[in-house]
């Protein structure tokens, strides 16, 4: 839709581009930006026209995926199973996915983007540039915070994404449930057997990505009592929460079964 | 800037730093790219860029041009003459119905060819297909379309499949909708109103100031309820006016939900009135508000329209929030009861829904430079009757206005209501004012709704709770039915009496029994209205019957269709309800009968793909329903259309006919009476020269309109009458002459009336675990009189099956305190081309003495017994009976998952 606020629109060429206006907004894929009124955006600065690779090898043999990768070129890489797993659960159709990007699907913050389930659950980390002209690290599941709200200071800018080569190789899976079979999640779990056992990751349900890990036993039937459930129309609290447990057992046993 | 091509032309305006494509392509007049959610949930924009398909909502106008976009949109695909492939194929499978969301189809399904012209198989199609929603078809024959299947022929007289005459332009993106207009329109140039919108349920405006947004760039115009009419009236429209209550101020200074208009900001751009309209300051009086149907009756709650009278307004009981009521009884109910060998008693709940046509509310207004007179281009399924309360509403005399319709996108009783056309008459008639003033040119005003405000302003389906307690004989013959009916008709009355009077005729009527009962009240809320949608309040009591009814079957160890089969009425009986039947309905024929047959027989058949649904992970139980459903073939107090045919001297025949096409096909049954009453009069009977002019108060001299499902029966008739008028004047020799054409013309009143039947039955794979339902096989039996359009009838059925449906199990508008939660289309879940089973037709044997060649109407029937039937087989097949809709995964989980007895059981008396 049209953005009636926005009077300029900016591409950025260099990193320096990126120093933010009042009111400006980085664009990517703009699938979700040009979704929904933003009467406070009174700027557009173009991000994909910084050149940033899709995806890059790390010298360690893991994936730098560029944050204004789109969501479909991470999808077919090949690279882990859970990509196209994670854009299958995606609401939104093959023509969005050719555009939105995997970085744009994590700043969303949304408790139901697939590529922040895909991410946390491969323990990825987001490399964030940060106003003064360097950079931090932060996991993935911890850069979503809550429903529509990130880790991200006023002027940072997700980078990149990197994923270990051992997550990359490790057996995982996904599961999900939502209202519609083809609708927005309700949960989605995401697995990955480690050697300390299933790292298993919940999203959708929860406003913003649960690990279960460690001392957080995702075979435990008390980890998940804690957890405060999302709350909106694609599914009722009390539903999602039991569906979650559910999923996390099928999780597991998904897991067990790729290590017999 | 680099400049894009569209359809191989280039574009050379500067798009606006926030605009996005699809309103970039519209300004640049490249009409075929529509306007359905501008959210990217229903790819009606979809276009092609640089060869792959992109909703152009999404797509930011100004990134296009930098990169010099290649843009081809479905008019760039192919012509009328020369169609694409793909759109031939949507042409030959008919793969629509009111076409807005065809174009965005189309183009996808180009794309996803590659220039490879082979139909692609119906495989993967339910994922790919997610990005693309249509709200008529039901789907069924865009997959035919997909697939390369062929289902019509060609144009012909009754009984042909005849193709819709408006296809070639459809498919090709060249159809013309209400907000289509071409530059040389007389309102091209056009002004644009936004809505202020109110933060509260329930308020009084103190004091609304407007002087800013007055002198914020562009602005032309604002109005508050300082500038509206006194003249209250209704948003629905209805043959006679008294029909609803006058409860409604075009701006009023009272609020009475949110999200009701409290001003209009006009001004030169959509993106300078909004910017205004965040100026326009009101400070509001916060009153008490009430949202719960039940409260709202008690003592002491707060009174929506407590400031009206009775009588002048027409409100039932306005100091108890309740604006319409029926209070009856036939027989002795109690004795009945009392009487029976079986008894069942429950409660139902329904849920509000919305039509989600793909194209909103919306219309232009302007002063004709000729005439002078106020036109208004609309997107309405009753022309004539918002011209009569236009005139009403602001004094001016009715053939001062003139109201129109072009093709419309959608209606489903949603656009018999009157919602922005007077925002748009009254704008144009103060800036008319304004400019006579200054020795100007009066400026044209649109307003266009977006999809936010279809989905949370517009009004939705009358939620209902339905309390229902019947009695049957050991043969399982009827001794007692016994309904209490609460309406939620939320802020405002439009439609409350006639919903509330039609739910629980037809329903209750369908069977004979000696005592009845019925109370039914419909009342006010502070919430968004209610009004008019399809079925027109059957669906909400026909769930809550037909699933009493299956209960006292398993009472009585009788099938469902057995049950029925003892109980609907025969020819010869009355319509009863809880006073004297109807005096204009007649029975003829065995059609409900019939559809219990075909339905039993059709459900006992295997599953057309028995392996296609994998039951994965176990944990599944199978059981079937179904529910029977009786419709009036046409609307009770007058329907009237009038129509004229003339044979032109050219060998040109013109039909002028007041009905409004959007997608029901009466446009292409009009054509096939006429080609069945002029055969043999060469050169009159060649399909191809009959023009039309139709939905238009120019174009005859009355049509109450499309609602009711009329389109066939009604002004169908008309047409028949006219046709075979002009038939005879020709086979008596007469012919036109240059200067004359030979002209007659025919009318149809109405009465007396038919009914129609419907019966649907499914098989149902229910996950208790999860709450996952699926259908295994949806059969459907209709009782359509002599079918005029096989393909056409099959379309409406299909249609009306999926939107029961979404309404059985996925829609729902939600509400917390009176605010909207479900603001987005991704939010509301209209199913998609993967929710949608295919539905196996049946049609009974039967031809209507009344209808048009033996006719009946068949839009609204096919929605009604949906819900039941599925309600049914997840009762058949978990043991546990489900009260409410939609029958979400989330409450069917409650309902089954839990270990002892179901939350909300069926108490049932066997004495």
């Amino acid at each position: 839709m049209d953005l009636g606020t926005v009077t300029s629109f900016r591409s950025a060429r260099t990193r320096a581009d990126l120093d933010l206006a009042l009111g400006e907004a980085p664009l990517a894929g703009g699938t979700w930006l040009m979704s929904t009124p933003h009467p406070q955006v009174s700027g557009l600065v173009d991000l994909t026209t910084l050149g940033w690779p899709d995806l890059e090898p790390l010298p360690d043999g893991g994936l730098r995926i560029g944050a204004t990768c789109p969501i479909a070129t991470l999808a077919t890489s090949g690279r882990s199973a859970l990509f196209a797993r994670g854009a299958a659960a995606l609401l939104m159709s093959f023509k969005v996915q050719q555009v939105a990007t995997v970085g744009g699907n994590v700043c969303l913050g949304l408790p139901a983007a697939a590529m922040t389930s895909v991410l946390a659950g491969l323990a990825a980390t987001a490399v964030v540039w940060t106003p003064d002209g360097a950079e931090r690290r932060v996991p993935v599941a911890e850069l979503v915070v809550g429903d529509h709200r990130t880790d991200l200071a006023p002027g940072e800018v997700l980078r990149a994404l990197e994923v270990s080569p051992a997550m990359l190789a490790a057996p995982s899976t996904l599961r999900r449930i939502a209202l519609t079979e083809h609708g927005r999640s309700a949960a989605v779990v995401v697995g990955v057997a480690t050697p300390a056992g299933p790292r298993v990751v919940v999203t959708a349900s929860t406003p913003h990505p649960v690990v279960l890990h460690g001392e957080r036993d995702p075979r435990d039937p008390r980890a998940l009592d804690d957890v405060a459930w999302f709350d909106d129309p694609h599914g009722a609290p009390d539903w999602r929460a039991a569906m979650t447990a559910r999923l996390v057992a099928e999780v597991v046993a998904d897991l067990d079964r790729s290590a017999a | 800037m680099s400049g894009l091509t569209v359809d191989g032309v280039p574009v050379d305006a500067a798009p606006r730093p926030g605009q996005c494509l699809r309103t970039y392509l519209r300004e640049a007049g490249h009409l075929a790219v529509k306007k359905g959610c501008d959210a990217g949930d229903c790819g009606a924009c979809t276009v092609l860029v640089d060869g792959a398909p992109r909703h152009s909502c999404l797509v930011p106008a100004a990134r296009a041009v930098r990169d010099g976009a290649c843009v081809t949109t479905a008019a760039g695909l192919g012509t009328p003459e020369r169609p694409h492939p793909v759109q031939q194929r949507f042409l030959d499978a008919q793969g629509f119905q009111c076409g807005f969301c065809t174009a965005g189809l189309v183009v996808t399904a180009a794309a996803l060819e590659e220039g490879d012209a082979s139909p692609r198989p119906d495989a993967a199609a339910d994922e790919t297909w997610k990005g693309n929603l249509c709200r008529c078809t039901g789907y069924r024959s865009i997959r035919d379309a997909l697939a390369g299947r062929t289902n019509v022929g060609p144009a012909g007289g009754l009984g042909t499949s005849t193709p819709a005459p408006a296809g070639p332009e459809i498919v090709t993106g060249r159809a013309a909708y209400t907000l289509d207009l071409p530059p040389d329109h007389p309102a091209a140039a056009r002004l644009h109103a936004v809505l202020v919108t109110s933060p509260h349920p329930h308020a009084r405006i103190r004091r609304i100031d407007a002087t800013a947004a007055l002198a914020s760039p562009g602005v032309r115009l604002v109005l508050t309820h300082r500038d509206a009419p006194a003249t209250l009236y209704s948003t629905a429209r209805h043959e006679s006016r008294l029909d609803d209550p006058d409860d409604t101020r075009l701006l009023d200074d009272v609020v009475r939900f949110h999200g009701q208009r409290v001003a209009v900001v006009v001004a030169a751009s959509v993106a300078e009135a909004e910017a205004a309209a965040r100026l326009v300051e009101v400070d509001y009086e916060v009153l008490p508000h009430v949202v719960d149907p039940e409260a709202a009756r008690a003592p002491g709650a707060p009174l929506v329209h407590g400031d009206k009278d009775a009588v002048t307004h027409r409100i039932s009981e306005p100091h108890r929030n309740v604006v319409a009521q029926t209070h009856g009884e036939v027989g002795d109910v109690e004795a009945g009861l009392a009487a029976a060998h079986a008894r069942v008693h429950g409660t139902w709940r329904t849920a509000r829904v919305t039509h989600v046509a793909l194209e909103t509310h919306g219309a232009v207004a302007w002063l004709d430079e000729h005439d002078g007179r106020l036109h208004v281009r609309t997107s309405t399924q009753v022309p004539f009757l918002v011209r009569d309360e236009l005139a009403h509403v602001l004094g001016l005399p009715r053939e001062q206005v003139r109201v129109h319709a072009a093709r419309v996108g959608g209606g489903f009783g949603g656009k018999q209501e009157m919602l922005v056309e007077d925002v748009v008459a009254l704008a144009v008639l103060r800036l008319a004012e304004q400019a006579r003033a200054r020795g100007e040119r009066p400026p044209a005003v649109q307003l266009d709704l977006t999809r936010e405000q279809q989905l949370t302003q517009v009004p939705v389906r009358h939620p209902m709770r339905v309390e229902v307690e019947l009695g049957a004989d050991a043969e399982g013959v009827l001794t007692a039915m016994r309904l209490d009916v609460l309406s939620d008709t939320g802020a405002y009355g439009n439609h409350a009496a006639g919903v509330l009077f039609h739910g629980v005729h037809e329903s209750v009527a369908l069977y004979r029994c000696a005592s009845k009962r019925v109370d039914a009240e419909a009342v006010y809320t502070h919430q968004p209205p209610s009004g008019a949608f399809r079925g027109y309040g059957l669906g909400q009591v026909v769930f809550a019957i037909e699933s009493a009814l299956d209960d006292l079957a398993r009472e009585l160890g009788l099938t469902p269709a057995e049950i029925r089969r003892r109980n609907v009425v025969r020819p010869g009986d009355g319509l009863i309800v809880n006073g004297p039947a109807d005096t204009d309905v007649e029975l003829h024929g065995d059609g409900v009968l019939q559809c219990l047959d075909l339905v039993e027989a059709a459900l006992g058949e295997p599953d057309a793909a028995p392996d296609a649904l994998d039951l994965d992970g176990g944990g599944w139980l199978v059981g079937e329903g179904l529910a029977a459903a009786m419709i009036a073939t046409i609307p009770p107090r007058g329907h009237h259309a009038t129509a004229a045919l003339a044979a032109h001297a050219d060998g040109t025949l013109l039909l002028e006919v007041g009905s409004a096409e959007f997608g029901n096909g009466s446009a292409t049954v009009h054509r096939q009476i006429v080609a069945e009453a002029l055969a043999g009069h060469a050169p009159w009977d060649e399909p191809h020269r009959l023009r039309v002019h139709a939905s238009d108060t120019d174009a005859c001299v009355h049509d109450t309109g499309a609602y009711g499902s009329t389109g066939s029966v009604v002004a169908g008739g008309a047409v028949a009458a006219a046709a075979r008028a002009l038939a005879e004047r020709l086979a008596a020799g007469e012919r036109p002459t240059p200067d004359a054409p030979l002209r007659a013309e025919g009318s149809h009143h109405g009465t007396p009336r038919s009914v129609a039947y419907n019966v649907h039955g499914v098989r149902v794979a229910v996950r208790p675990a999860t709450g996952e339902l699926r259908i295994l096989r949806s059969v459907h039996a209709a009782d359509a009189g002599r079918v005029l359009n096989p393909e056409q009838l099959r379309g409406q059925i299909e249609g009306g099956v999926a939107q029961a449906l979404g309404s059985a199990l996925t829609e729902e508008i939600v509400l917390r305190d009176g605010v909207v939660t479900t603001r987005t289309l991704r939010d509301y879940r209209v199913p998609q081309l993967g929710d949608v089973p295919e539905t196996v037709v049946l049609l009974a044997d039967t031809h209507d003495p009344l209808g048009p060649g033996g006719a009946k109407s068949m839009s609204e029937a096919p929605y009604n017994p949906v819900a039941p039937a599925v309600a049914n087989a997840v009762r058949d097949a978990t043991g546990r009976r489900p009260h409410e809709l939609p029958m979400s995964r989330d409450r069917l989980w409650r309902l089954l998952d839990a270990p002892a007895e179901p939350a909300e059981p069926t108490t049932r008396e066997t004495p």
